[in-house]
């Protein structure tokens, strides 16, 4: 369940050296950029309550501080259609960021961060769940294209990796819930554990924008000219409190198309196990590129305002 | 669905008109082409880009097998079309040669690349 909400969020595009990254739908990416997505869109089967679809709209800004900080905030409204029952819907807690850009090198189209996620509890709604504590979660991102590969290996030029490791730390260690049954006034106290868990994942892509204008014109035509193939992993390992369970998430194969001002992409949500689920899902996004919507204004950053 | 509908058609209806008139300028194509073989010698080397270029932040360079720079070292602008850079060749023998452009668009964004190409014998 948790896995599957994480590909709810969207993340950054950027440049290192000849490489454009597009932003990857599912799993969180080094750069630090101007952008807005708005909206990405997911739905999936999970397996709760014998099958509950659960779709998420949600948006993110990301804004640059200073060309190589930035702060990013992000918002989900989620519906809960279970197989039997009343659907429910509300927001989730607010979510903020903060990512700092520690290396970037050109040549070899590698780029290294680390950043600050916090998701401010008691912020969202009780009806779908939203946690009443917060969470904190660092996490070093990279990112490293390979077009420094030998001639002899040109056509592997195009692909590119990124990724991200970082653990989400709850500040509530477990909750618990008391229900009173109402015949014979037996109180049942239940507690749920919340676990430290390890979020990792990364994105395998291939950039035909990058074959075209690097390796080999291949006189391919609009749109496929600017498409960007990849497969995204995202996934979660429960690390203490007695739920050092299997690793969920799921692998996301899709494509993103990646334009002058916007990107639009789509990806199916493939679960990996059982204890993630057993239905496929889809997420869509339409990003925008603000830095070049609005290169003088809002898609500059605050403080050394290079691009 | 109409939600959904009514956020796209919000966004692309408030974003988009406001966009500027450039971006980030990548490579559209080139002659010679990128990763292509040409029988006959080039005269100039050129790049049509996306964006229209700022000329002066902007360069074109060729270099040979061995990494001497061959080209005429004139990188100019097409004089009516403001996205294409050229750059002028001596006549060159058969062989693999290396470009490699930095280009600033209007708006001020860089990019960069580079590509080979072959003159066949």
């Amino acid at each position: 369940m948790c896995a599957l909400g994480a590909t709810s969020r969207a993340y950054g595009h950027g440049f290192a050296g000849a490489r454009f990254f597009p932003a990857t739908l599912s799993t969180d990416d080094p750069f630090v950029a101007d952008e807005l997505s708005l909206p990405t869109v997911s739905t999936i089967r999970t397996p709760d309550d014998g099958g509950t679809r659960e779709t998420d709209i949600s948006v993110e800004l990301a804004k640059r501080i200073t060309p190589q900080f930035g702060i990013e905030i992000g918002e989900t409204l989620s519906v809960l259609n279970p197989h039997e029952g009343q659907t429910m819907n509300g927001f989730g807690n607010l979510e903020l960021g903060g990512k700092y850009q520690l290396l970037k090198n050109g040549p070899h189209e590698a780029i290294v961060s680390v950043g600050l996620d916090v998701e401010i509890g008691g912020t969202g709604s009780n009806s779908i769940g939203a946690d009443s504590f917060s969470t904190w979660s660092p996490a070093i991102f990279f990112g490293k294209g390979f077009g420094d590969l030998p001639e002899a290996l040109r056509f592997l030029k195009p692909v590119a990796l990124t990724g991200v490791a970082g653990i989400a730390i709850p500040t509530s260690a477990s909750t618990r819930s008391i229900t009173v049954n109402d015949q014979t006034g037996e109180r049942d106290i239940e507690i749920e554990q919340h676990p430290d868990v390890l979020e990792w994942g990364f994105a395998l892509e291939y950039s035909v924008i990058y074959l075209q204008s690097q390796v080999q014109d291949m006189h391919l035509p609009a749109p496929i000219d600017r498409l960007i193939p990849l497969v995204e992993f995202a996934l979660e390992t429960p690390l203490n409190r007695g739920a050092c369970g299997p690793t969920t998430g799921t692998i996301n194969p899709g494509v993103i198309w990646a334009g002058k001002y916007f990107q639009v992409g789509v990806e199916a949500v493939v679960p990996i196990n059982e204890h993630t689920g057993n239905n496929v899902g889809v997420i869509a996004q339409l990003h925008f590129f603000l830095d070049d919507l609005f290169p003088h204004t809002i898609g500059l950053p605050l403080f050394g305002g290079t691009k | 669905m109409k939600l959904l509908c009514r956020i796209l058609t919000l966004s692309l209806v408030l974003l988009l008109p406001a966009a500027r008139v450039s971006a980030h300028a990548f490579l559209e194509h080139s002659d010679p082409p990128v990763g292509g073989k040409v029988h006959s010698a080039p005269a100039a080397v050129r790049i049509w880009f996306t964006e229209a270029i700022e000329p002066a932040s902007s360069s074109l360079q060729v270099f040979d097998a061995a990494g001497k720079q061959v080209d005429k070292k004139d990188t100019h602008l097409d004089r009516s079309n403001r996205s294409l850079l050229q750059v002028s060749l001596p006549p060159l023998g058969p062989g693999t040669y290396k470009v490699v452009w930095r280009v600033v668009s209007l708006d001020t964004h860089v990019t960069k690349g580079d590509f080979r190409f072959q003159v066949a014998p």
